[in-house]
């Protein structure tokens, strides 16, 4: 994994349009549009993506969003606290299929 | 500054010399001397340092002022406080009629010794600016010393009982918010937000405007960055970060600062760094040229960057 997920590779994000600057330019406007303040605050947007970030296991999101959630003053515990809603709806939908488990084993069970 | 070399320059990043283009504000430093020896603090103050402004100094800066047609006195330190002509001192800078802002850690004012204080601030109609990293008592407490959040806290809350940081009084109390960390700071706007709630709700206190401010890469904060090694990481994120449109409100660009000996600089960090005003201008405060200095060109170092990141950072706050 040496090679993979390296820090300075986020700096390079901005250049995912290289091959596809119209729909990196697409992706952006939209990004920008998506997280701004609107209804929600920037703060809440960007717990959000913090607890995306996690619970989908991207480094970068994690890294560039924990220094979002510090520097606006998002406290470790409060973070932390959002990461466990991340966690518990993890386990939320790891259990719900398990529906499909315990269906599998009653209809196969004698 | 220590540490690599950091590229591009902040020389190259700007292409052109950055050029003031007024004297509206005169910083004057009283001293590094300071009750608080926060861990970023770039001029590295604390009870130990003897640095103090000589009474000749202060006569120098008073005579410059009523020379020049300066709108605003910002007086910081160290602790201004702890100066013992410090009242005086701020007599004297409002008695010509001139906008006085005195920055402070507020510590000292939430006891009895400096009391007397804040009904010279309120007669002097002095514009308050104290320093509260964080509405987290634990966070600001470890930026600054245990027990300093509370006693900000009383210390706002007597300015308010005093008619500050309500918006019809007319007398300001700012606060000022750095992070607590090796990230930079956030939207003023969201921050500020945060504080006013955080501080109505919790402690009942209120406060005018918070001034974002980003932590500059000198003094115990660069320590800091080298002994956790965040240096590296925090130039290029300053660097990234860069915004062409922060350099039209440059704080420099339109202040004196003063330091305790009477030397003049562009700003507070050239004073820590011994970047003194150059290009040939006189140095001294007891030379005080203020046609040429609000035509001078400044002296810039890599430090710079740190008032051109993001939405850019200046003693006013966020610039763009």
């Amino acid at each position: 994994m040496g090679d993979y997920y390296e820090k300075k590779d986020l700096e390079d994000f901005e250049n995912i349009g290289e091959y596809a600057p119209d729909l990196g330019k697409k992706y952006f406007d939209y990004y920008g549009e998506a997280m701004k303040e609107a209804g929600l605050s920037e703060r809440e947007k960007a717990l959000i993506a913090l607890v995306v970030a996690v619970t989908q296991k991207c480094p970068y999101c994690i890294d560039a969003y924990t220094n979002q959630c510090l520097s606006l003053g998002i406290s470790p515990d409060e973070m932390t606290e959002a990461v466990h809603v991340g966690a518990a709806m993890v386990a939320g939908i790891v259990l719900a299929h398990s529906t499909q488990m315990r269906k599998i084993i009653k209809k196969k069970g004698m | 500054m220590d540490g690599p070399k950091i590229s591009p320059s902040f020389e190259e990043m700007v292409c052109a010399p950055l050029r003031a283009s007024a004297i509206e504000t005169l910083q004057v430093n009283m001293g590094y001397r300071c009750n608080l020896e926060c861990r970023h603090c770039h001029i590295q103050a604390g009870p130990q340092r003897t640095e103090t402004m000589a009474e000749g100094v202060m006569e120098e800066c008073v005579r410059a002022l009523s020379a020049h047609a300066i709108p605003v006195v910002d007086i910081t330190g160290g602790s201004p406080e702890l100066h013992p002509s410090f009242p005086q001192f701020v007599e004297a800078c409002a008695s010509q009629d001139r906008r006085v802002l005195v920055r402070s850690n507020g510590v000292l004012l939430a006891g009895e010794a400096y009391g007397h204080l804040l009904d010279v601030y309120a007669r002097n109609r002095v514009e308050v600016i104290l320093s509260l990293p964080h509405v987290d008592p634990r966070i600001t407490d470890r930026q600054r010393g245990p027990g300093v959040f509370h006693k900000v806290i009383e210390a706002i809350r007597m300015l308010n009982l005093r008619g500050y940081g309500s918006d019809n009084t007319g007398l300001s109390l700012n606060l000022v918010h750095n992070p607590a960390g090796a990230f930079l700071p956030g939207s003023q706007k969201a921050l500020e937000s945060l504080y006013r709630l955080a501080l109505r709700e919790r402690y009942g206190v209120s406060f005018n405007r918070l001034f974002c401010i980003t932590n500059m890469p000198i003094g115990r904060y660069l320590e800091y960055l080298h002994r956790t090694d965040n240096y590296e990481d925090y130039m290029r994120t300053l660097v990234k970060a860069f915004n062409p449109e922060s350099l039209k409100g440059l704080m420099c660009k339109s202040m004196v600062s003063v330091a305790w000996d009477g030397r003049l600089y562009d700003c507070d960090f050239n004073q820590i760094l011994g970047l003194a005003i150059d290009h040939g201008l006189p140095g001294h405060i007891s030379a005080f040229d203020g046609q040429r200095l609000a035509a001078r060109d400044i002296a810039i170092g890599d430090h710079c960057y740190g008032c051109t990141a993001g939405s850019g950072s200046s003693c006013q706050g966020q610039l763009a």
